[in-house]
């Protein structure tokens, strides 16, 4: 449905130096799909959802939604913002203050390329309110409302004119902790419902986990790995996606030689023999990075069976009510464990610990 | 709902014409219209110095004359020196007596808070002529009426103050001015993050130390700006000198203008010449402020987050500083308005006494209500600045979208541009004006037209000053939330930006058109019979002599500004102006 091919976005910031957001962003959304750009601040992911709303005017590349080219640098077409008819939903929300909740929602239809009736633009937006639960609020003042329905209220004008393609900005990012998991769960549904091809951009990993079909990480104005949720979670590529969703140890290794699966690898750590997964077609003597989860480093007070075991001693723990965090010594390497609360080892005391092989990722270092 | 790319929206979207867009015709008339206005004044009364004057019979010829004829003589030293002189003893004794005040109002717990607000309106609702007129009255050596109740009580034999020389004229300008001193250094006072100052407290640094280390040291450029602006102002004014120092040929920059245009034959080169010297000082004093004050934005380090300073109890003191201030706010408020206010029951001017008080009359006001044209110079004076007002304010709500919402190239030129008009003394720009439709005739001279270019030019930056503090509170993504909803760049601009910049826009359109109306120095180089505004009219009654007539008129002016400066508070609240 989305097609972005080769996107080059450039723009010079307030002391004139030309800022490379995005460097040659390439991906595809399939209709109906959620699509998220992940990535720090200043990774070029606000910049690319910009180009894709032609509020920014990219150098190069090609954008084209359900078979229209809404830009192509080769061919020289660029479609103006108001012309492309997406909804979008801005970080800071963007209601409008002088207006009401009625009148922040109906602007899209009134001011369309396509004419509606009084009528007509009444049901739609009495529907889109409906929608996002507002209806009951349709003639209150929009500075009235709460973040959080004013957050809805930017998602429903978003959708008020029906259009082909959802960009959202860090929609949830200027909401307290509490209202953003439930606005999580409201989001996932309407865009599930809806079944509305979206691109949603965000800092935040979780959110983009609980969201998405497919994600991309970006950093430093590139695409470093696309994939669904799981992929980027349990195989990252590269130690910045690695180390960007989600927390993880790192340990420098060695390859020894293949395992005994497909796609597995002997390596030689600090600490120990491991036995690896990796993405890469790994030689004989490579370094290499290995990454581990908090949570798929295992403990216990007693030896467990088979491979990647070693013996280590509690160094720090953390009560943190859903689980404990472990700090566990072998030797002068510091592992960082996620368990559950029932495992109440004194500090001081040995402990067990275990690799799962499968769960232990590796990738060439850099 | 429909699930996304209903295929009927898509071809409606790009079966669409490249439809004219009216963005850029918009675009266009309002630069085309600032940089006209901004730059062919300054072109001409440049061209016009260096050339004799143009007449049916003769062409305009190149000339340093008017130069030399301005530099020649030892007058224009003595001019030059007087004009510092005045500048600086006018804009250090406001300076001293605003900062005074500001400091006693923000950070220290003097009674009556009440009346400081007063401050603020004063200059706005007394025009510079009246408030002359009335010290003359009060401080005149022959009929001030503080001069003779201080002769009487100590038995003196000569006047002690004398308000016609170079001291009174500092004393009247300063004065008038102490509360726009008094205005910029609160603003001072307060973007300075308290903060800074307590943590210096906290770090064990008395009182004198902070001052010195900390609050000194960032509010200096504001302070150097202030008193720089303060200075521009005072080089500028044109009521006070022509009041007070011409009668005794105490000559500066203005008023020495104002006279080679009035001499027969009218030595508008020579004009040139001096508004050309008068152009450089402000000109020079305009650009260090504005460097001054963007440097201070970086000082000025306001969080907004719990701002309460913390205030000095002057105990006992504080009954002193109030007596201060009641002083104070006599001498600026109270004795002018109520010596305008005895003048104007009176038949001929004389000094408040029992036996005056058997003499009061309506005669002046009659006078005034029965003057020839008053109906048409009140028509006049609103019409021009109802009209200057709300062009200006358009106007500069598009340049201020394009400097500060676009990234185009040269767009800080355009800002520059438009605030030029700042550096002109009004004067000067009346002189301009002039000089340029006398030449290039398209029918605009001695209508009200030139008087409407005059004021629009003249008054534009404050416009533009206004929708900027304005238009940079709108953030940007709420106009482009209406471009992805659709709307086109007229419309997103008639239906989000200009309801938001509303604040910013009545606050400047009020403003404008309470200046405009009170406007003299530009106006008086270029009305004709029939196109008299109302400050002229009281230029008028002055010159015949008719005080007590002027006093009239000039208590029902003030009266009438005072009506509208209160309705224009009470809009500016409504509409939910921030000061």
């Amino acid at each position: 449905m989305l097609k972005v091919e080769g996107l080059h976005t450039e723009y010079p910031n307030e002391r004139g130096e030309i800022v490379k957001a995005a460097q040659d962003v390439s991906f595809e959304v399939p209709e109906g799909k959620l699509f998220t750009l992940l990535g720090p601040s200043g990774c070029g992911k606000t910049t690319t959802l910009r180009s894709i709303a032609g509020l920014e005017r990219p150098r190069s590349g090609e954008i084209s939604v359900g078979g229209r080219v809404v830009y192509s640098g080769s061919r020289g077409i660029f479609v103006a913002p108001n012309r492309r008819g997406f909804g979008m939903v801005f970080q800071s929300y963007a209601i409008w203050p002088h207006m009401n909740v009625f009148q922040n929602a109906a602007f899209p239809l009134e001011v369309g390329a396509r004419r509606f009736s009084r009528s007509e633009i009444r049901d739609k937006v009495m529907r889109v309110l409906t929608a996002v639960q507002l209806d009951a609020y349709a003639d209150r003042e929009a500075t009235k409302l709460s973040g959080g329905q004013q957050q809805r209220l930017a998602l429903a004008r978003a959708l008020a004119m029906e259009p082909e393609l959802l960009l959202l900005d860090e929609p949830l990012s200027n909401l307290d902790a509490k209202l953003r998991e439930a606005m999580r769960f409201e989001l996932k549904r309407l865009q599930r419902e809806l079944r509305i091809t979206t691109v949603y951009v965000t800092h935040d990993q979780s959110e983009a986990l609980a969201l998405s079909h497919a994600i991309a990480v970006m950093s430093e104005g590139r695409i470093r790995q696309i994939g669904p949720p799981r992929e980027i979670y349990d195989r990252p590529r590269t130690r910045f996606v690695a180390d960007f969703v989600g927390t993880t140890n790192f340990l420098d290794a060695t390859v020894l030689g293949r395992g005994a699966q497909a796609g597995s690898f002997r390596v030689r750590t600090e600490v120990g023999d491991l036995e690896v997964l990796s993405g890469d077609e790994l030689r004989d003597g490579d370094r290499v990075v290995l990454s581990v989860r908090p949570e798929d480093v295992d403990l216990s007070e007693g030896r467990p069976e088979g491979a990647n075991v070693w013996e280590a001693r509690v160094d720090q723990k953390v009560f943190l009510g859903e689980y404990n965090d472990f700090q566990v010594k072998l030797g002068e390497r510091v592992l960082l464990s996620r368990c559950h609360p029932s495992l109440r080892t004194p500090v001081g005391n040995a402990i067990f610990v275990k690799l799962h092989p499968e769960k232990c990722v590796a990738f060439k270092a850099a | 709902m429909p699930t996304a790319g209903t295929p009927a929206m898509t071809a409606a979207a790009s079966a669409l014409p490249r439809s004219f867009d009216w963005k850029w015709i918009v675009i266009g008339v309002c630069v085309a219209v600032t940089v006209y206005i901004a730059v062919i004044p300054l072109a001409f009364l440049l061209w016009q110095s260096f050339f004799t004057p143009q007449t049916a019979a003769k062409a305009a010829q190149f000339t340093l004359e008017n130069y030399a004829q301005a530099y020649g003589s030892s007058d224009t030293a003595r001019l030059f020196w007087n004009s510092l002189q005045f500048a600086f003893g006018a804009s250090l004794f406001s300076f001293s007596v605003g900062t005074a005040l500001a400091w006693m109002n923000e950070r220290t717990n003097t009674p009556f808070k009440a009346l400081f607000f007063a401050l603020s309106i004063i200059p706005l609702v007394i025009p510079g002529i009246l408030f002359t007129v009335a010290w003359i009255l009060l401080g005149s050596p022959k009929i001030g009426i503080i001069n003779l109740a201080l002769q009487d009580w100590f038995g003196l034999e000569k006047p002690l103050f004398n308000v016609y020389s170079l001291w009174g004229m500092m004393w009247v300008d300063g004065l008038h001015y102490s509360p726009m001193a008094f205005l910029l250094m609160t603003a001072a006072f307060r973007a300075m993050d308290p903060s800074l100052e307590e943590s210096a407290t906290m770090s064990g640094a008395n009182i004198f130390q902070v001052a010195r280390r900390v609050t000194l040291k960032l509010t200096w450029p504001a302070i150097l700006a202030t008193l720089l602006m303060l200075f521009v102002r005072a080089i500028e004014s044109f009521e006070v000198p022509a009041l007070l120092g011409l009668p005794v040929g105490i000559h500066v920059f203005t008023s020495a203008i104002y006279q080679a245009v009035h001499r027969y034959p009218s030595q508008i080169g020579l004009a040139s010449a001096y508004g050309m010297t008068l152009l450089a000082i402000t000109s020079i004093g305009v650009y260090f402020v504005s460097r001054l004050s963007s440097r201070g934005s970086r000082y000025a380090t306001m969080t907004g987050k719990g701002f309460r300073p913390r205030r000095i109890d002057l105990g006992p003191w504080r009954w002193a500083a109030a007596a201060v201030f009641v002083l104070y706010f006599l001498m600026i408020v109270v004795l002018p308005f109520a010596v305008l206010l005895w003048s104007s029951f009176q038949k001929f001017y004389s000094i408040p006494s029992w036996q005056a008080l058997h003499n009061l009359t309506l005669d002046p006001y009659r006078f005034i209500f029965s003057y020839p044209n008053l109906g048409r110079t009140v028509w006049n004076t609103l019409l021009l600045s109802f009209g200057s007002a709300t062009l200006i304010m358009l106007v500069t709500s598009v340049i201020c979208w394009i400097v500060v919402k676009t990234r185009l190239p040269g767009r800080w030129l355009l800002d520059n541009v438009a605030s030029l008009p700042m550096v002109f003394p009004g004067l000067v720009l009346g002189l301009s004006i002039m000089i340029f439709y006398l030449n290039v005739d398209v029918g605009v001279y001695g209508t009200m037209w030139i008087m409407f270019i005059a004021y629009v030019t003249r008054f534009m930056p404050y416009g533009l000053r206004y929708n900027t503090a304005s238009m940079l509170q709108i953030h940007k993504e709420l106009e482009e939330s209406a471009a992805m909803s659709g709307a086109s760049w007229v419309t997103t601009f008639y239906r989000v930006v200009l309801p938001l910049l509303k604040p910013g826009l009545v606050a400047g359109w009020i403003y404008v058109m309470i200046v405009s109306i009170r406007e003299l120095s530009s106006s008086i180089l270029l009305y004709s019979p029939g196109t008299e505004v109302l400050s002229i009219t009281i230029w008028e009654l002055w010159e015949n002599g008719q005080y007590v007539e002027l006093s009239a008129l000039g208590v029902l002016f003030i009266l009438a500004l005072f009506v509208l400066v209160m309705a224009a508070q009470w809009l500016g609240g409504k509409f939910g102006v921030r000061e």
